[in-house]
């Protein structure tokens, strides 16, 4: 993909020069983040609708979640999103061990939050607070209670799914980085990811009141 | 005399790795052209048994519960794998990118994987017809793809993974518009194909992960039970046509859209002559795509919507004519005192201007709330769709193809058997279709296996149309192969067109143009350049 004489290596063959290039990546990756809003978008609709049909079962069910587990879960990932921005900032500033102690520390932090979803998971399993013909707890009152259950197996499902990608692609940025791929003119990767990353935490602060505050 | 250039986009580098794992967008474009040509092929001849079947009532040689998968499989690979990719994926591929003076799109890689994507999800929709394939219909509505033992998960799987194709490519193409646009090419520069394709892959990137979303969830209700569209467990199936036409609706804006953007290139250059109202037809296209995306409810007048919500989508469904009147208005004021020139995509052009306007003006009737109720599910939804899909998106695009033949290849067709080709299409679309909207108004319902001794003679004439529809495929088929070994040469520019990609060699480059070229003049300023064409008169 090298350009000839006098461009940078990581220049691709058909952009005229490195703005252009980091300005249609960043623009490339808000369309996506798009995609994914409205990915999401159809379970958000589908909440509004289950919870408007059945106000009380979407009570009674949710004192059933675990208020602290779905705090500690909202700091995490808010941490994980204060550290990966430092990774792009330590990154731009050129300074690549920082980078590398930030995308770490972002994953790590990734990896509690899906331990406590796991904790999360297997106690509803284990009571049978499960979606559809799964269900088998007895403790919720009014019919259908599992219908809450579906709508947050879904939308917490679909989105624990997005946290285990964006740590593979955290993974693959450490990597990257210990390659000294990256520096202080050429970070767009890093970049990417922290708004992908940034997307993820955004979707849990609307997943945490929806599910565990319904009041 | 014209010459081939010895070293083109097909020639360097050689080698099935090199295309196999080409980043030219050229090159891309081809693969989509053979991959999408073969699932039209496979859709067509789905599409000539049923018609065969349907020759007279009752069971003519397959049985109904046969019948039923082949108009699914009709139905779903004509949307999924063929009309939805067709024209952005391949003429677009192929021809934006020289359109705007650019080497590539933004992102080469992402327009590779689309393609292997486009293969995998048709690998499952192909698996799904070895493995008893779905019974559904195309719309896979609930509670019946739940319910049936056919295999609905491999096709809405196919479908699923389908969509990502689609949004790469339209993400893909709306970085590659707003980013790499040559020296001087303002938005207004741009040729209208180009704006078309914009307005496209809006619609893509949009819509498209709203499908994924719904056709994920049937695959866990079907698999899990999770009752989210079963009204015995507290779902809802309506929610699921919800879901469905939000995207599916806009979807067919996907399909229609970049043929219009063709069309309007093809009048233009056909009539020699500065395109009428370029502004007008160019937010059209924006404007479809917006009102596109707030008329999913006229597909479900009779679901069990309120009656607001019906009045409302019906009042809004009549908007989708006015950008729509615009353009049609728009290309026959160019055509008026222009220098008409009857090649072959101006002929397809042609028949998208007759086939197209029915199929709109029909769909306007459908949209008024109490004639639907009359003509819901009968032969004239299907005629007004085949007229707008096929009338409308499979002429645009053969125009295209044909148009833009010489480019790709750097050989001309031959005219002859392509004009005989066109007159047998438009006769043979016409005899099928206009058929199935009188069937339609007397009350014939769709998907019908079986159907009263009344409806015969028509429906017997709609499937003689087929074979004629049929024959002029095939003889397309046999003169394009031709063409590519036989073909005259054509030159670089055999039309006497003024965009960008007319002023490289036929076949361009691996880099599209030896000098990224500057806008100098408008894509239709007739009026001010005679463009020297490469090819004379036959």
């Amino acid at each position: 993909m090298a350009q000839a004489t006098g461009q940078p290596h990581f220049l691709q063959h058909h952009f005229t020069d490195v703005e252009q290039q980091r300005e249609s990546a960043k623009l490339g990756m808000w369309i996506f983040l798009i995609t994914e809003v409205l990915l999401f978008g159809g379970l958000f609709c589908a909440y509004a609708i289950y919870r408007s049909w059945n106000p009380d079962i979407f009570h009674n069910a949710h004192v059933h979640l675990d208020i602290f587990a779905g705090t500690l879960n909202t700091v995490v990932l808010i941490t994980s999103s204060v550290t990966m921005a430092l990774a792009i900032r330590s990154m731009q500033l050129g300074n690549r061990p920082a980078t590398l102690k930030f995308l770490i520390t972002t994953l790590l932090l990734a990896a509690v939050f899906l331990v406590v979803k796991y904790f999360e998971y297997s106690h509803k399993i284990h009571l049978g607070q499960l979606p559809g013909k799964f269900y088998t707890f007895g403790g919720i009152e009014g019919t259908n209670p599992h219908i809450f259950f579906s709508v947050y197996f879904l939308m917490t499902g679909l989105h624990g799914f997005h946290v285990l990608a964006g740590m593979g692609v955290i993974t693959w940025l450490i990597v990257r980085t210990q390659r000294n791929a990256f520096s202080a003119e050429y970070y767009t990767p890093v970049e990417m990811t922290g708004l992908y990353w940034h997307l993820v935490d955004l979707i849990w602060i609307f997943l945490f009141p929806l599910f565990y505050l319904v009041g | 005399m014209n010459e081939l250039p010895t070293k083109s986009y097909l020639n360097d580098p050689k080698g099935l790795k090199s295309w196999l794992l080409t980043l030219d967008h050229k090159r891309i474009g081809l693969l989509y052209l053979f991959s999408i040509m073969a699932a039209f092929a496979l859709g067509g001849i789905f599409a000539m048994l049923i018609r065969l079947e349907l020759l007279s009532p009752g069971k003519d040689f397959m049985e109904a519960d046969t019948y039923n998968q082949l108009f699914t499989l009709h139905g779903a690979i004509m949307i999924f794998l063929f009309i939805i990719p067709s024209i952005p994926a391949i003429l677009g591929n192929f021809a934006l990118p020289l359109m705007i003076g650019a080497k590539d799109v933004a992102f080469p890689r992402l327009n590779l994987a689309s393609w292997y994507i486009y293969i995998l999800g048709s690998a499952f929709a192909v698996y799904s017809m070895v493995a008893g394939a779905a019974d559904t219909g195309w719309t896979f509505y609930t509670p019946y793809s739940t319910e049936t033992t056919t295999s609905v998960i491999s096709m809405t799987l196919g479908a699923f993974i389908l969509g990502f194709s689609s949004i790469f490519t339209g993400l893909n193409f709306i970085v590659t518009i707003h980013k790499l646009r040559s020296p001087g090419m303002s938005w207004f520069k741009m040729p209208l194909f180009v704006w078309g394709l914009y307005a496209t892959a809006i619609i893509q990137v949009l819509a498209t992960p709203v499908l994924g979303i719904t056709l994920l969830l049937l695959i866990i209700e079907r698999v899990a039970g999770i009752g989210i569209f079963d009204p015995a467990m507290g779902g809802d199936p309506v929610l699921y046509q919800h879901f469905f036409w939000f995207y599916s609706h806009p979807a067919v804006y996907i399909m229609i859209l970049p043929g219009m953007g063709i069309i309007s290139e093809l009048i233009s250059v056909f009539s020699n002559k500065k395109i009428f109202g370029y502004k007008a037809i160019a937010f059209s296209s924006l404007g479809i795509a917006f009102v596109s995306f707030l008329v999913w409810g006229h597909h479900m007048f009779v679901s069990g919507q309120s009656e607001l919500a019906a009045m409302i989508f019906s009042f809004l469904t009549f908007f989708v004519g006015i950008p729509s009147g615009i353009k049609v208005f728009n290309w026959v004021t160019t055509m008026y005192r222009g220098s008409i020139s009857l090649k072959t995509p101006m002929l397809y052009a042609l028949s998208f201007l007759f086939l197209f306007t029915i199929g709109g003006l029909t769909g306007i009737f459908l949209g008024a709330l109490s004639v639907d109720v009359h003509l819901h599910d009968t032969y004239f939804i299907v005629a007004h769709f085949h007229y707008v899909m096929m009338g409308g998106t499979v002429m645009a695009f053969l125009g295209g193809v044909h148009y833009w033949w010489p480019k790709i290849w750097g050989r001309m067709y031959s005219e002859l058997w392509a004009r005989i080709s066109v007159a047998l299409i438009f006769v043979g679309f016409n005899v099928t279709f206009f058929s199935q909207f009188i069937l339609g108004s007397q009350g014939m319902p769709r998907r019908y296996y079986n159907y009263l001794d009344q409806y015969q003679p028509l429906h017997a004439f709609s499937t003689y149309g087929s074979w004629i529809l049929g024959l002029g495929f095939v003889i397309m088929a046999v003169y394009l192969v031709h063409s590519l070994f036989k073909g005259r040469v054509a030159g670089s520019n055999p039309w006497g067109a003024l965009t960008f990609e007319w002023t490289t060699a036929s076949p361009p480059p691996h880099e599209n143009f030896a000098t990224i070229p500057e806008t100098t003049h408008g894509p239709y300023d007739f009026d001010k350049i005679v463009p020297k064409r490469t090819l004379t008169e036959d």
